[in-house]
């Protein structure tokens, strides 16, 4: 299980980088934490021919409140930082317990925010993340940038965006989260550290003893992280009770369309949606 | 299909390191092969066995999923670099004396794990420090004398 | 006089575990890759589960070797002497056909293993993809495609064996039970998974003409003796070495295809050529394990007592045979020991081993005992809930009591504390206490279960017990030559072949005893067939009751020498000599020798020795028993969670009884990795194949050894119960770990479920099978779905 040969770049700045990409397209893949390319080259799954490291790229590793309201988070942020942020508030809260479940310590020394989401596995917490929080994506390539939601970044197909073989994502800019919000995140995996089986992340806004507005994105379910917009409307304007967060879950479970795996089967996954809905809504009204 | 070759500079428990490897060579591997540092092993070779864990810049990776030329200027260390001469290291000793390995493949990998987090967090929680060493697969003591054994190195580095 | 026991008994730090924290342990990648002439190898596989060969094409002059490169090779074929058994042979590299995915076609060599690889994908092998057969009971049907095609199948399509046993009451058993109970058990497919996976170097030295193969094994003489067997080439020319073994658990037990072809290969090239397998070849092709059906009938009374039992059980054992044990070791050692300790006169049983285009199955650690005590053991709590019984009450009922004691099918057991260990488990789990928190959990909604297993684990299996089996090759002894140094010093030469088992330090211990010496002088050589006695290896809870009684009986004959030299030179009789802190005293006075003075004597003043004693302090002896029975009792608190199916073990116990505990820390150790693994197969490992023989657990994010974070505290109490079935009185240990553990679980699981009328007899039980068990309990008690 070793890699097939590559030529190895590690630019010193943005430009170079980008310029790699775009004399070597689709040839060449962007090395950043490498916990999942790299295990993939090593099955020789994946086979680029470029290997374009962002390790010494200047800034790219920063959290910043780049404007009010919202935060930027760095391509080459690692899980680590994130597990262990400064960002306060409920985002900070959210960024802190949905981290302890990205991988292994060892996978979180290494693997970045933005190479998760980048490799858009359909099971990967943070693509739920930017999911549920209408990230906003930036990316840069040559010729240009633009910013893309996170609706329109993951294709409803697993490990497919939509980078452009010759762009680089460079940072990710999320909503702060108002001191009213409570955040949820509840997973099911096999073991401690696997990729999930179904994931659910949730911010609820409250407004009293009422829901104000909701929003739950899965994990596991579909080619990418979805919104269960059904179960979000389930909850808005609804009281805070355990069988609003009853409905809501038998909708998100109703309007999700997985398929079967070795893991479980659609039905299972149906019924993991309905659980973890329930889990992480139940924590986010704490 | 052979590969130019990189020259670079490694620094693995604190000696340098003049290595030429194609740039598809794994730190696992060129630690192996060019180093002479076998006591790294290689379980699976994809991330999940945890049997190839070093540490670089103190901090623990699996060397499975680095390339040499990632590493470059970093400070690598390795099972062999946990002795003092003679002397055991507390988490060495305490795997021999709570039986914490028996075929002893992924100890040096278990010994690293406990190492970086043992320096970096020494007043670590039970339970954090199970999510902690659940990173790494061992097939034949059922972890029960590993987590001992790190409790009490744990002790040990504290006093 | 006997010694004193000083060390036997004693939690001894090992003496192998220095170098290997030191990272200093050479395993055989490490010996191949601190070797910079190592050339490296790697298998062209077989993409598909069968077909034809049409065609191997190679970039031209690359080193690449098939069947044709090694005209002079035989096949690996071996044999069972019975009727109702078909030989399979295996070639060392496939000719014609292919017959499992992974199946080895093509050998490629190259100055890395990475160089290796790239020439490998360069090797384009056409294949005339056959319609494969991968289930057993598919397999049968006349219709199926037959694996061994051309070869005679008498007892029907795809079936190499099939053996029946049968008492002569079984129907009238069940004619005059008031209770009939029938259980379907399925075992998935497992890998043993050490986390070293194999892999072998074979150096071939032009100037001797002898080729040395440094390999990850359990059985060093055993592989030479097939490689000589196979090359067809004298023993004399091989030297099989078996440094550090990263764990074996049996799949480094069996002659692999590939170090037969690296062998050939490097003997035809004059090279030294390393094969490490990696996990991706070790999840496909190495050996798989288990993959067991059992139809299980019971007959019992109102009370409980099992009248007969009926059992049909089937194997599917792949496309080839292992060696040397084959296939057989599985239908016929469930055929066997099925009853296990329960008292049983009638009883029928029919063990079938069906081939198919799956990888071929070896012995994974417990062999066919994890499967079969959960069958009996499920057996006995679906019969207590149907009989409105305790799971203790039904156990104590039929268990065995009264020893010497022999199954139906006449094999003996030796005494044993089935009943004690049971009552042990209950009493540690406060029972009575559990189920009153059950109820209360319950009516929270919360599922508690408790589970038992009883179970006995044959252990020692000599000659006798091999040659029950009608094995061609018949392993069974172990020989120990021991050897006084001139300085005092003791070597123990041993054909056991431990790998992580810490039998180095456990003989120490023991021939410590025996001779009056320190642990620490006693040095243990193994793993190398130039300097050990010819020997079966390590497996099969062997070690310490076998090797361990070599030893014994080894020291006992030195202790004598020792004795008739001391007795010569201080004027005494040997009888009152005594043996110990490093001396031979006179019994009763402190007129003594010390042992370096006798090994003086008797290495380099040998002409004081009295007649008719010999130069040199040497001896050797060899042990053949029959065979004896550990036992234990598993027990496990699960709580089940109804909505994810996930299953939570609270508490698992363990009353174990190992006979003599020589180090008491490294039988717990056994347990811990045993049970750990019985664990894995309960809940989270399984082998998962599409219809078209694609596996889709090849790597460790799918096929799921469990972490820290999934196996519980495991809480173990011992029992010694010692018998004359054992020189030593040590009954082994290192399986049983594995043969509870999966029924205590899955008991677990079918008790908190009960409420729900569920059974749970499929294993491993992941969450998405027990949570299906749920919906459907669910959905027909309710009649909408949840």
């Amino acid at each position: 299980m070793k890699p097939a040969a590559f030529e190895y770049h590690a630019p010193r700045t943005l430009e170079e980088a980008l310029g790699l990409l775009h004399e070597h397209q689709d040839e060449a893949k962007v090395l950043a934490g490498g916990q999942s390319l790299v295990p993939a080259m090593n099955f020789r799954l994946a086979r680029p021919s470029v290997l374009v490291d962002i390790a010494h790229l200047p800034d790219l590793d920063r959290i910043e409140a780049t404007e009010p309201g919202s935060v930027t988070v760095g391509a080459r942020v690692r899980h680590l930082d994130l597990e262990h942020n400064t960002i306060g508030g409920p985002l900070g809260s959210l960024f802190a317990l949905t981290g302890r479940w990205v991988g292994h310590y060892p996978i979180r020394v290494r693997g970045t925010f933005g190479g998760s989401l980048a490799h858009a596995d359909p099971a990967a917490e943070w693509c739920a993340l930017a999911c549920a929080l209408d990230a906003e994506i930036h990316c840069r390539s040559a010729s240009g940038s633009r910013s893309v939601g996170a609706g329109d970044f993951f294709e409803q197909m697993a490990f497919t965006t939509c980078l452009e073989p010759d762009e680089l994502l460079v940072g990710v800019r999320l909503p702060e989260l108002s001191d009213s919000c409570g955040v949820g995140m509840a997973e099911f995996a096999r073991r401690w550290g696997d990729f999930a089986i179904v994931l659910a992340v949730t911010a609820v806004e409250r407004d009293g003893d009422s829901i104000a507005g909701a929003r739950i994105a899965l994990g596991g379910v579909a080619g990418g992280p979805v919104r269960a917009s059904n179960a979000e409307a389930a909850l808005a304007g609804r009281p805070a009770t355990a069988g609003t967060v009853a409905a809501a879950a038998a909708a998100a479970a109703e309007e999700v369309d997985p398929t079967g795996d070795i893991h479980g089967s659609a039905d299972y996954r149906r019924d993991l949606v309905r659980a973890m809905v329930t889990r992480a809504l139940d924590q986010a009204l704490k | 299909m052979n590969q130019r070759r990189v020259e670079l500079t490694l620094t693995v428990n604190g000696q340098r390191h003049e290595v030429a490897v194609e740039p598809r060579k794994t730190l696992a591997d060129t630690l192996r092969e060019d180093c002479g540092l076998t006591g790294t092993h290689l379980g699976c070779e994809h991330g999940v066995c945890g049997a190839c864990t070093v540490l670089v810049d103190d901090e623990p990776v699996r060397s499975c999923l680095m390339f040499a030329v990632q590493c470059g200027g970093q400070a690598i260390r390795t099972v062999e670099g946990l002795a003092d001469g003679e002397r055991l290291h507390p988490i060495q000793q305490a795997f021999w004396e709570h039986h914490g390995l028996q075929c002893g493949f992924c100890t040096p990998g278990f010994l690293m794990l406990a190492t970086s987090v043992l320096e970096s967090r020494p007043d670590i929680g039970d339970e954090e420090l199970r999510e902690v060493l659940a990173s790494n697969l061992c097939r034949c003591t059922g972890y029960q004398n590993i987590i001992t054994s790190v409790h009490a190195a744990r002790d040990q580095m504290r006093s | 006089m006997t010694a004193g026991v000083r060390w036997t008994g004693r939690s001894l730090r090992r003496f192998e575990d220095p170098a290997l924290v030191r990272g200093l342990g050479r395993f055989v990648a490490d010996v191949a890759d601190r070797d910079r002439g190592t050339l490296h190898a790697a298998f062209v596989r077989s993409a598909v589960p069968a077909g034809e060969i049409r065609s191997i094409e190679a970039p031209p002059g690359a080193p690449v070797l098939t069947s044709e490169s090694f005209p002079g090779i035989r096949t690996m074929c071996a044999r069972l002497d019975r009727p109702d058994f078909v030989a399979l042979e295996t070639p060392v590299l496939a000719t014609d056909a292919v017959r499992h995915p992974g199946e080895p076609v093509a050998l490629v060599v190259a100055g890395s293993r990475a160089e290796a690889e790239d020439l490998a994908e360069q090797v384009v092998v056409d294949i005339d993809a056959t319609r494969p057969v991968l289930d057993a009971a598919a397999a049968t049907d006349p219709a199926a495609p037959t694996v061994h095609a051309g070869l005679d199948m008498p007892m029907g399509n795809n079936v190499v064996l099939d053996a029946r046993f049968s008492t002569e009451g079984v129907d009238a058993a069940f004619d005059a039970a008031d209770e009939i109970v029938t259980l379907d058990i399925r075992a998935h497919r497992q890998n043993a998974l050490p986390i070293e996976a194999r892999g072998a170097l074979a150096a071939h030295d032009p100037s001797t003409g002898r080729t040395t193969l440094t390999a990850a094994n359990q059985m060093p003489h055993m592989l030479r003796t097939a490689l000589a067997d196979i090359l067809d080439i004298g023993e004399a020319e091989l030297r099989v070495v078996t440094p550090e073994v990263g764990g074996a658990f049996g799949q480094k037990m069996c002659v692999p295809r590939e170090y037969v072809a690296l062998v050939a290969a490097a003997r035809l090239l004059g090279a030294t050529i390393a094969w490490i397998e990696d996990r991706s070849e070790n999840l496909l092709a190495s050996w798989h394990s288990r993959d067991h059906t059992y139809r299980l009938r019971g007959a019992f009374t109102r009370g409980g007592r099992l009248l007969g039992l009926d059992a049909d059980i089937v194997c599917n054992i792949g496309a080839y045979s292992n060696y040397p044990v084959t296939f057989g070791v599985e239908p016929l050692m469930a055929m066997a020991e099925l009853p296990g300790p329960y008292r049983l006169s009638q009883y029928r049983v029919r063990s079938r081993a069906v081939t198919t285009n799956m990888c071929p199955i070896a012995p994974y650690r417990g062999v066919s005992r994890p499967v079969l005590t959960l069958a009996m053991e499920r057996l006995m709590d679906t019969a207590a809930r149907r009989l409105d019984l305790d799971p203790v009450e039904i156990r104590r009922a039929n268990l065995v009591r009264e020893f010497p004691y022999a199954m139906p099918t006449g094999l003996p057991v030796d005494p044993g504390s089935y009943v004690e260990t049971l009552d042990a488990a209950a009493e540690a789990l406060d029972l009575e206490g559990f189920r009153r928190r059950q109820q209360q959990a319950a009516a929270e909604g919360r599922y508690l279960g408790v589970g038992f297993s009883v179970f006995g684990e044959r252990t020692g299996y000599g000659t006798p017990a091999f040659a029950a089996r009608a094995m061609e090759i018949t392993p069974g002894y172990e020989t120990v030559q021991l050897e006084m140094n001139p300085s005092g010093d003791v070597t123990a030469r041993i054909g056991a072949s431990p790998h992580g088992q810490g039998l180095a330090t456990a003989l120490s211990q023991l021939l410590a005893d025996e001779l009056g010496v320190e642990p620490r002088q006693v040095s243990v050589v193994h793993g190398d067939t130039d300097t050990t006695p010819y020997g079966w290896g390590t497996f099969a809870s062997r070690s310490m009751v076998i090797a361990g009684g070599a030893a014994k009986l080894a020291a006992e004959r030195l202790a004598a020498q020792l004795r008739e030299i001391a007795a010569h030179h201080l004027e005494a009789s040997p009888a009152d000599i005594r043996l110990e802190d490093n001396s031979a005293v006179v019994a009763g006075t402190s007129v003594g020798v010390t042992l370096p003075e006798i090994a003086r004597i008797a290495h380099h003043s040998s002409h004081l020795l009295p007649a008719p004693i010999e130069p040199g302090l040497s001896v050797s002896a060899t042990y053949d028993p029959g065979g004896t029975f550990s036992n234990a009792c598993h027990a496990a608190v699960v709580e089940v969670d109804p909505d994810t199916g996930h299953v939570r073990l609270e508490r698992f116990v363990v009353i174990a009884d190992a006979g003599l505990e020589v180090n008491p820390m490294i039988v717990e150790g056994q347990i811990h990795g045993g049970v750990t693994q019985g664990i894995a197969n309960a809940l989270y490992e399984e082998l998962v194949t599409d219809d078209d023989g694609n596996l889709l657990t090849a790597s460790l994010m799918d096929f799921l050894p469990p972490t820290a974070c999934e196996v519980p505290l495991i809480e173990v109490t011992h029992v010694q119960t010692i018998t004359d079935a054992s020189i030593t009185g040590a009954k082994g240990v290192g399986e049983g770990g594995a043969i509870g553990a999966p029924a205590a679980v899955l008991n677990a699981i079918s008790d908190a479920l009960s409420p729900l009328g569920i059974e749970v007899d499929e294993m491993p039980a992941t969450p998405s099978r027990v949570r299906e068990l749920i919906r459907r309990a669910q959905s027909t008690t309710t009649g909408d779905r949840t």
